[in-house]
């Protein structure tokens, strides 16, 4: 068992796990952030993205152990209260998801996706930087849409700061 | 996965010690065929020595004459390089052409040279560059490295902390990729040294892993030109064949893609 210190949606926190315990582990048995959602749990399908220190990264294959002293963001951290981030107000407005089940993934992709291409994106280039992301329900093209339209809306909240 | 304890040394030195002291310990950089395999049950290794957050082992480096990539640099810091992309672009090429965003933000280089996977990108940049593996030990050639499937010339305890390529004339990287494991089906990396020699190296093809495709390398070196290669005639003996690709099909493809590493190159 180790002592596990690091920052989980902008608060300090700790847990005591054992060594193998993997990051959505951490993040759902121990802290009850059950938005990382677990899908092949072989780093295929991206259900489980979170950010670490900024970066888009597969939860399922990362030790916990390795996540101490980071930055963790996950989908319940990007919302501002009540207000939806871009990111998931898109999804809503283009009907980007049906189940569900790999949309906080998605989202998180699709934010990291948005911050590397500094929201100069086009539909090619964001169906190829999905490809760790896998959706049984929609066929991928609402989900284009959507993120093509919030990086759009990132773009322009961010100008406004 | 099976118990197992965590370590994150500081310093190179401090990690092969910790890998002395464990009873079957083993080194852990980005995790992404580590942990997997241990998932599966199928490595359950006593203590596990974390050597991403080890500083000595991130950065890259470029002079006029070699690129120096520290071990434990990820694929997308290698990707995005500048350094990287103005001294050999066909490195960056095959980063960005590796497994999907999230497993380039962990992956690094030397864990993949370590795995050696029959499949895997890099060891056929490092055959073709003709690079020098540097570990906590010694120089190791590219050649002398790579000693067949998930096998290389590492001793136990050996910890690789940099990669060093030449600088080539030319090099260029074209793959097959597997569409759910972005693997290699097959993947042809094509050199033309400063000095004119020209180096093939293919992945994904051998079942022995990464090789040198010599008659490809004898019929560039007399023409640098996609065409060159028109009349070679790869034997299939040896290949992988699978479920995705017969022998026959990847003998085929170590010619393609390297007539299309050759255009990528100029």
């Amino acid at each position: 068992m180790s002592t596990v210190k690091l920052t989980v949606n902008g608060k300090a926190v700790s847990a005591e796990v054992e060594d193998r315990t993997l990051l959505v582990h951490l993040l759902r048995d121990h802290l009850n952030l059950t938005g990382t959602h677990v899908g092949c749990d072989t780093s295929q399908c991206g259900a489980c993205v979170v950010h670490i220190d900024g970066r888009a990264v597969k939860s399922c294959t990362v030790l916990a152990g390795q996540a101490a002293g980071s930055n963790v963001t996950t989908i319940e951290g990007i919302a501002k209260g009540d207000e939806l981030h871009p990111m998931q107000a898109a999804f809503r407005d283009n009907h980007g998801l049906q189940c569900g089940y790999c949309t906080p993934g998605m989202i998180m992709s699709a934010i990291d996706i948005v911050h590397r291409h500094s929201g100069q994106l086009d539909e090619e280039t964001v169906r190829h930087e999905l490809e760790g992301n896998i959706c049984r329900c929609t066929g991928y093209h609402n989900i284009v849409k959507a993120v093509l339209d919030a990086a759009g809306r990132m773009k322009v909240a961010q100008a406004a700061e | 996965m099976y118990q197992t304890t965590y370590h994150r040394p500081s310093s190179v030195d401090e990690a092969a010690s910790l890998f002395a002291k464990g009873s079957d310990a083993k080194y852990l950089a980005g995790g992404h065929t580590l942990i997997p395999v241990m998932k599966q049950r199928l490595a359950a290794p006593s203590d596990v020595i974390d050597l991403g957050k080890i500083k000595e082992l991130v950065g890259i480096e470029a002079s006029a004459d070699t690129l120096t990539i520290k071990a434990a640099t990820t694929y997308y810091d290698i990707m995005q390089n500048a350094d990287v992309k103005k001294s050999i672009p066909a490195i960056s090429y095959l980063t960005s052409m590796l497994g999907d965003p999230a497993v380039r933000h962990r992956g690094t280089i030397g864990g993949s040279i370590a795995n050696n996977d029959p499949a895997a990108d890099f060891p056929a940049a490092l055959v073709s560059l003709d690079a020098t593996v540097k570990t906590n030990k010694r120089s190791i050639a590219a050649d002398d490295f790579f000693k067949g499937l998930f096998t290389t010339a590492l001793e136990d305890g050996e910890i690789i902390t940099a990669i060093a390529f030449p600088i080539p004339a030319k090099a260029g990287y074209a793959k097959m990729r597997h569409p759910a494991s972005r693997f290699a089906l097959t993947g042809v990396f094509v050199t033309q040294t400063k000095t004119g020699d020209v180096r093939v190296a293919a992945t994904g093809a051998s079942q022995d892993g990464v090789m040198r495709v010599p008659a490809i390398e004898a019929a560039l070196k007399a023409n640098w030109s996609a065409g060159a290669i028109d009349g070679v005639t790869i034997s299939a003996d040896g290949m992988i064949s699978d479920i995705h690709g017969t022998s026959d099909y990847r003998a085929n493809l170590v010619k393609v893609m390297a007539q299309r590493a050759v255009d990528a190159a100029g």
